[in-house]
């Protein structure tokens, strides 16, 4: 949200325009009250002011909102970091570990299940990327999106040829 | 109406010690324009089940149906004539005549078939149009990109108007590009209500999909618990 507002200020409509822009068909699932709420979060913390426009009724979408110098330095700051999502392998490998370990769980049935929705997410935001008027820079996330849940299924996939080969060891 | 159904599907190679039960005891019902897809890691069966069901290969035991017909008994010569008139096959790599151009390798099925020649030409143009592909009609398959290749293959299994498309891997050749282009070509297949089932190892074609069944060591693994929750549902 800072960086959407690194080139210029913005009303708070504006803003949310210019994030639904950027995320495509997976901003449409964000909602005023998230934006609004993020912005006073950001003000408070000295990141961003908002001034009332005169003329124009008091309401967070009509609200201008701009970065402070320390707003523009978090925004450089942002850019030059290398940052990769924590994955939640680990999780979930554990999860399969003790499941087996205590007999809580058939770890196969834990991987099915997780599939499951993997490939609920996957399918979504495939039909998503199918949609021709998807802007082509958006697309571009989207396949981001698609390449990782298909590299999640992959992973499930080995868990699920190690765990079921397990089960038939041990069950002989 | 059921499209395709099978009943304690078995194929088995080998013997003894060496004994590979590539399907085991399957069965399942394919309702008329259902875009079913099975997934499953290499190996696990889901070619050999394709095959069966598209009567190119025979079970070791078991019933296959194709809509009214049970297709496991019949003779060679019923067979041939069942994969020319009533199934269309898609492959991943393509199968196209080399020497044909697009429209001559689409429209070689209706040829076969008995039909006569300006009415096979007709459909051939009318399907290329369809997988948007009109302006490549007399373009060699050495002059297409793999993604067009593949979409006149897609064009060419559904000259006889079959009941069921069978396609085997069918974007495990292509690109991201190319696989959008035929995901997109099944999704229109899936409203005009056309019978498809697809066994891939590609996840995306779950886009697509009514209806995703996991196979593992030759049975459906994860079938019921898909069915009726987020897969099933025509959108």
């Amino acid at each position: 949200m800072l960086a959407m507002l690194a080139k210029e200020p913005a009303y708070g409509y504006d803003l949310r325009a210019r994030m639904r822009d950027a995320l495509g068909p997976l901003g449409e699932a964000m909602n005023a009250g998230q934006i609004y709420v993020t912005l006073a979060r950001l003000a408070k913390a000295g990141l961003v002011t908002s001034e009332r426009d005169e003329g124009l009724p008091d309401r967070p979408d009509r609200r201008v909102y701009a970065l402070t110098p320390s707003g523009q330095q978090r925004v450089a700051g942002w850019l030059t970091e290398v940052s990769w999502p924590k994955p939640d392998l680990a999780e979930f490998h554990l999860k399969l570990v003790a499941a087996a370990a205590g007999r809580l769980a058939d770890p196969v049935a834990l991987v099915d299940a997780q599939r499951r929705e993997v490939l609920r997410r996957l399918r979504d935001a495939q039909r998503a990327a199918l949609d021709r008027a998807v802007d082509p820079v958006a697309g571009l996330l989207l396949e981001g999106v698609v390449l990782r849940l298909r590299a999640d299924l992959e992973w499930l996939e080995a868990c699920e040829l190690a765990w079921a080969a397990r089960e038939r060891e041990a069950s002989s | 109406m059921t499209a395709l159904r099978a009943r304690g599907l078995t194929k088995r190679y080998g013997s003894d010690n060496t004994l590979v039960r590539a399907v085991d005891e399957i069965d399942l019902d394919v309702p008329t324009g259902q875009t079913l897809a099975i997934m499953g890691p290499s190996g696990c069966g889901k070619s050999t089940l394709l095959h069966l069901l598209g009567g190119l290969q025979r079970p070791t035991r078991g019933e296959v149906w194709l809509a009214d017909r049970r297709i496991d008994t019949m003779s060679e010569r019923a067979l041939a004539r069942l994969r020319r008139d009533d199934v269309g096959f898609v492959f991943q790599s393509f199968h196209l005549m080399d020497e044909l151009t697009a429209v001559e390798n689409v429209e070689l099925a209706a040829l076969l078939a008995g039909r006569s020649p300006s009415r096979a030409r007709k459909r051939a143009l009318y399907l290329l149009d369809r997988v948007g592909l009109a302006d490549r009609a007399t373009h060699l398959p050495s002059a297409l990109s793999g993604g067009q290749r593949q979409r006149v293959a897609i064009a060419r299994a559904l000259s006889n108007e079959p009941l069921v498309v069978f396609a085997d891997e069918p974007t495990g050749n292509l690109d991201s590009a190319a696989t959008l282009e035929v995901l997109r070509l099944f999704d229109d297949l899936r409203l005009h209500g056309q019978t498809l089932v697809v066994v891939t190892h590609d996840a995306r074609i779950a886009a697509v999909a009514d209806r995703v069944i996991a196979m593992r060591d030759g049975a459906f693994a994860d079938d019921n618990r898909l069915v009726g929750t987020v897969y099933d549902g025509r959108r």
